[in-house]
């Protein structure tokens, strides 16, 4: 029977199909299918690419590092799981220039004679071959290109400090240990830049195979060994679970968002736009799928029952219906598939920073993620009228009159909104944001659609010459109540990714502006505090703020001792292993927030301000008493708040601040931020030797991998927006056929009545227009709100919507209603009244 | 099969239709409406009976009844000794599909399909039903296909010619001989026909009438026939006449 009804079925769609019937569902399906399918692929692609980008600065997917050598038995592993390995080795010399310069260059460099015997301390990495994994090294070797490898042995690269310090040119030779190197090249752009505050010194990369000869190697070495390991991601996922069982006390391990809070956040934010982007794209898609839907629902009425009267039975014609939903779901899923590949490949290739990035091909998830969202969307929204199709009276062949039947709807909306939600949260990879957008779109959709009913009554009454227009809008409040909710989803959501898109990302944007701090200042004793910020006046460098730092170890919590043993987690337990960098200050550090409790009134309490994440992962509460250890004198208080920090900002950020009275007795240094313009470099090596013991940090690198992420999300979002607004018009189009059949029928029962052009024209353009400002206004607040809403919650930024938001809203959205509205009730004129009626 | 042995002795076995205390009543306005009071009357086995009656007198309503197209609320129909109040509404629909053939005022052709997919769709659905041989309408010739069934079907009707075409290309006449050949292509033992020239021309309307009982003559089918035409309606072999939900003298 199955058989029989299948082939029935298809014969049905076959012949559906050439009159039409299907091509608005299959647009919207497709549409649906093809927008997730382009989302997903793209943002696999650019998340993959990103995670590559931030790898870049580790030069690896994951490091260990370790006091010692590092166990064969880790690199095994590694091998074991096709995974690929180099090993380097870290650790700080001194090294001088060795070829006196000849007579000629004394001459040319005169004025940098004291440079000549200097011998400076230098960070020399020596690296195996293969290195690195991840990122590319830009050397000069006289013309500026990537490097292919790593130095040759003898060789070295210096990067640009250690040239200018030792006043070197490409060819000279240096002093290391007991050898001669000649300085091959100048590195112009490095990977696997330190993590924290270490990388203070000129760096020196050099061939590992070199090392033993140097003779540096030797016991009590301040060695920092390397092992550093790429490949695929679950398979690396794999090996970080099987090396942190194994770690030692003197290693560690770290990938990209261990090491790097600003990237953390800077990818974590992309995930969520991206998310963001995803998520329209399954609104648009269900809104116009169930418009869709319901159309055809509408237009299949008579079918059922005639197929009724025909002796079919509930079941047979759900049946037929159901395949036929399955088949199309189908087709278009493939159709929609090709389309969401081809799109993106195009997408990639038309995007200047894409094409360049050269972009990793992308999974095959993406895929699955969106046919299988494609096939629910369609069951989701399809199966509540297809449950009514079934129950459509027979008697209906007799009396035209009735309708849709009522079904029991109570379940079946609850099933349908537990599988959209489900794909709600599936797609937006985020419960939170998931949630966001689904309590707003039932939200939206429920006051939306009573303000519509209550905006259409109150219209109704106003006393005005095309007060028809009104009275009808009135009269089928309900239904056009309905079309108004669907107009506004859809311009909603066009809104949300035009305005509030743009404006989301240019606050981004500005969170990392071209004068963010480059470099950070450590190791600032007390008395050179004054002669510091001198300094940077004659230099016409912006004065920047000092902050004062205590180091001490966290020993108790509540009076309780802690170890690093209490904590299983690696990242604990270097925290608590580790000395703190302790701040005080009297009021809030600006750009921090406060997310639980207060700030101390009085700087002379003992009280204690933790950074809110550190505090998880320490298992800090609220009221628990904090004991320090400073230089072993001990210090306790409560923690009487917790703070958000802004990691991206590039300012100075402390997890603990106390109030002054805690610290300030203890034995303080400074530190601070400042940016230093490209065009005065020679003021920054001015500090390093005005100031020696000072601490230099250049964090340039990651200021341009926390912008580069930036920009490629700007753009990505930029491109995906394009696919998402036509689902948004695919929405709009549908509600507008729905609006056009409707409005058919009461044309030409007017017309019969003896109406005119222009009578007809006044009545639909003002109930179009109507419909349209309401839709457009409820778009514009709703994009307003949500955009708001995902600001503060999701994207952390600040976000005011414009004036400009809603006078386009209300503006737009009369306009495109009304033309279309009037575009697709013009051929009725044209129409034949009688024929309009009979086809009724 | 207790019950319809029973029906079997307690109708005439000629009857093929029979309408026992039937009653529709409907709630308007917050108020109990009746659309029908105690209808009794029977039909024998290739008998033709027209019902007549204005406007509003309840006659789409008896027939919508009688072919289990709606329930009454009191009362029962009895088709070919099977009570239709004991069947629920898919018992109904397979017993239409089994005995009844339809041709209706708005002719109720599927828009998307061809005169000759119309035909056709009956066949189908028993076809997808599965239904055992014996349950299956009278067919003369099985090995036939069902293409070329309905194809014979609307060469009957005198539509040959125009089996690829649209409803919306052909004209009102020929949509409903269209109707006709699928009415009577499975064969039915009883038609129902609701105002079937009510949407067409005096002339046209006069010949789909011939058509329709020549053709009920030549299969033996039982017809039961709306109408407010009462030439058309003498036509039959039999009349009852309603007014305000009764039937009168």
């Amino acid at each position: 029977m199955t058989g029989n009804i299948f082939r029935l079925s298809f014969n049905m769609l076959r012949r559906d199909w050439r009159a039409g019937e299907w091509r608005v569902l299959l647009l919207a399906l497709v549409l649906a299918v093809g927008s997730m399918s382009t989302v997903g692929l793209f943002a696999d692609r650019v998340r993959q690419a990103l995670q590559q980008e931030a790898t870049s600065l580790l030069g690896a997917d994951l490091r260990v590092t370790s006091t010692r050598v590092i166990s064969p038995e880790y690199r095994a592993a590694a091998l074991q799981r096709n995974l690929a390995v180099v090993t380097s080795a870290v650790f700080p010399s001194m090294v001088s220039r060795a070829q006196a310069i000849s007579r000629d260059q004394a001459t040319s460099r005169a004025q940098a004679a004291s440079a000549d015997a200097q011998t400076i301390l230098t960070e020399i990495m020596a690296v195996g071959q293969g290195y690195p994994l991840r990122g590319k090294i830009e050397i000069d070797d006289g013309t500026p290109h990537e490097a292919t490898g790593i130095p040759q042995r003898g060789t070295v690269w210096g990067d640009a400090r250690l040239i200018q310090r030792l006043n070197l040119e490409i060819g000279d030779e240096i002093n290391l240990g007991t050898l001669r190197l000649r300085v091959a090249a100048r590195i112009v752009r490095d990977v696997d830049q330190a993590v924290g505050f270490a990388s203070f010194a000129p760096r020196v990369l050099l061939n590992l195979e070199d090392l033993s000869s140097s003779g540096l190697v030797q016991e009590g070495s301040r060695i920092s060994h390397r092992l550093l390991i790429a490949g695929e991601p679950n398979k690396v996922s794999e090996l970080r679970s099987w090396l942190v069982e194994r770690l030692q006390l003197s290693e560690k391990i770290e990938d990209v968002r261990d090491a790097r809070p600003e990237i953390r956040t800077a990818l974590e934010r992309a995930e969520n736009f991206l998310g963001l982007a995803a998520l329209t794209a399954v609104v648009l898609a269900g809104v116009a799928l169930a418009l869709a839907a319901r159309q055809f629902i509408t237009r299949h009425l008579d079918t059922c029952a005639m197929l009724r009267c025909l002796g079919a039975s509930q079941a047979q014609v759900l049946q037929i219906f159901l395949y036929q939903f399955l088949l199309l779901g189908f087709f278009a899923v493939i159709f929609g598939c090709i389309i969401g590949y081809a799109v993106q490949a195009g997408l990639v290739q038309t995007i200047a920073a894409m094409r360049d990035a050269n972009l990793p091909t992308p999974s095959w998830m993406p895929i699955w993620q969106a046919s299988i969202s494609g096939l629910a969307l369609l069951l989701g929204f399809a199966f509540l009228p297809l449950w009514q199709l079934k129950s459509v009276s027979p008697l209906r062949v007799i009396r035209r009159e009735l309708g849709i039947p009522e079904a029991r709807t109570g379940l079946l909306y609850g099933l349908g909104g537990v599988v959209l939600g489900g794909l709600f949260l599936w797609q937006a990879g985020s419960l939170k944001l998931g949630f966001i957008v689904l309590g707003g779109l039932a939200g939206g959709l429920l006051i939306f659609g009573l303000l519509a009913w209550l905006a259409l009554r109150a219209l109704s009454k106003i006393p005005l010459a095309g007060n028809r227009a009104l009275t009808n809008l009135a009269q089928h409040g309900r239904t056009n109540a309905l079309q108004i909710v669907a107009l506004s989803l859809g311009g909603m959501a066009l809104l949300l990714l035009t305005f509030v898109r743009g404006d989301l990302l240019d606050n981004w944007r500005t969170r990392l502006p071209p004068d963010a701090p480059n470099r950070f200042l450590v190791n600032i004793q007390a008395d050179q505090r004054e002669p510091l910020l001198n300094f940077f006046t004659a230099q016409k460098i912006n004065t920047p703020k000092l902050f004062p730092m205590v180091r001490g170890r966290l020993i108790a919590i509540n009076h309780r001792a802690i170890s690093g043993d209490d904590y299983p987690e690696p990242r604990a337990r270097s925290l608590v292993e580790r000395e703190f960098n302790l701040s005080w200050s009297e009021n809030m550090p600006s750009g921090n927030e406060l997310v639980q409790g207060r700030w101390w009134m009085q700087p002379t309490e003992s009280a204690l301000s933790v950074e809110e994440g550190i505090a998880k992962t320490l298992g800090i509460h609220i009221g628990d008493t904090l004991t320090y250890d400073v230089a072993g004198s001990q210090f306790s208080a409560e923690v009487v708040n917790f703070r958000r920090l802004n990691w991206d900002s590039m300012q100075v950020n402390f997890f603990v601040v106390a109030t002054p009275a805690l610290l300030e007795n203890f034995t303080t240094s400074y530190l601070t931020s400042f940016h230093l313009p490209a065009d005065q470099v020679r003021a920054g090596d001015k500090l390093a030797t005005t100031f020696p013991n000072l601490l230099i940090i250049n964090t340039e690198a990651v200021i341009e991998q926390v912008r580069n992420i930036v920009e490629q999300i700007a753009q990505t979002v930029s491109a995906i927006f394009m696919f998402t607004l036509l689902s948004g018009l695919a929405v709009l189009y549908a509600a507008l056929l729905a609006m056009q059949d409707e409005r058919i029928h009461q044309t030409a029962i007017l017309r019969t009545l003896g109406a005119d052009s222009r009578y007809l024209r006044k009545l639909h353009l003002t109930e179009f227009a109507v419909l349209g400002a309401l839709s457009g206004l409820f778009s514009a607040a709703g994009a307003a709100l949500l955009g708001w809403v995902i600001a503060n919650q999701v994207l952390d930024i600040p976000y005011r919507p414009g004036i400009m938001l809603l006078l386009t809203g209300v503006g737009g959205g009369t306009v495109i209603v009304t033309l279309a509205g009037w575009l697709a009730t013009r051929r009725v004129a044209n129409m034949s009244p009688l024929r309009v009626l009979q086809s009724a | 099969m207790h019950k319809i042995n029973f029906k079997k002795e307690y109708i005439f076995m000629a009857d093929i239709v029979q309408a026992a205390n039937l009653g529709k009543q409907v709630e308007s306005g917050g108020q109990p409406l009746t659309i029908l009071h105690e209808i009794n009357f029977s039909v024998k086995a290739g008998e033709s009976l027209a019902i007549l009656g204005a406007s509003g007198s309840g006659k789409s309503t008896l027939l919508g009844l009688l072919a289990g197209l709606d329930t009454p609320s009191n009362g029962t129909v009895y088709l070919d000794g099977h009570d239709l109040s004991a069947l629920d509404e898919d018992g109904r629909a397979r017993l239409r599909g089994r005995l009844a053939g339809f041709v209706f005022q708005s002719f109720q052709l599927l828009p998307a399909l061809s005169a000759l997919e119309n035909v056709m769709l009956p066949l189908e659905l028993h076809t997808a039903s599965n239904l055992p041989a014996s349950k299956l309408p009278a067919i003369n010739n099985h090995s036939i296909s069902i293409q070329e069934r309905a194809r014979q079907a609307l060469q009957k009707v005198g539509l040959a010619a125009r089996v690829t075409h649209l409803p919306k290309h052909l004209s009102g006449g020929e949509q409903q001989r269209v109707a006709i050949a699928r009415a009577f292509v499975g064969q039915p033992k009883i038609l129902f026909a609701d105002e079937p020239t009510g949407n067409l021309d005096a002339t046209t309307g006069a010949q789909i009438i011939e058509l329709l009982l020549e053709l009920n003559r030549a299969h033996g089918t039982t017809l039961i026939l709306v109408t407010h035409d009462e030439a058309l309606a003498r036509r039959c072999n039999r009349q009852i006449h309603l007014a305000a939900g009764r039937i009168v003298i």
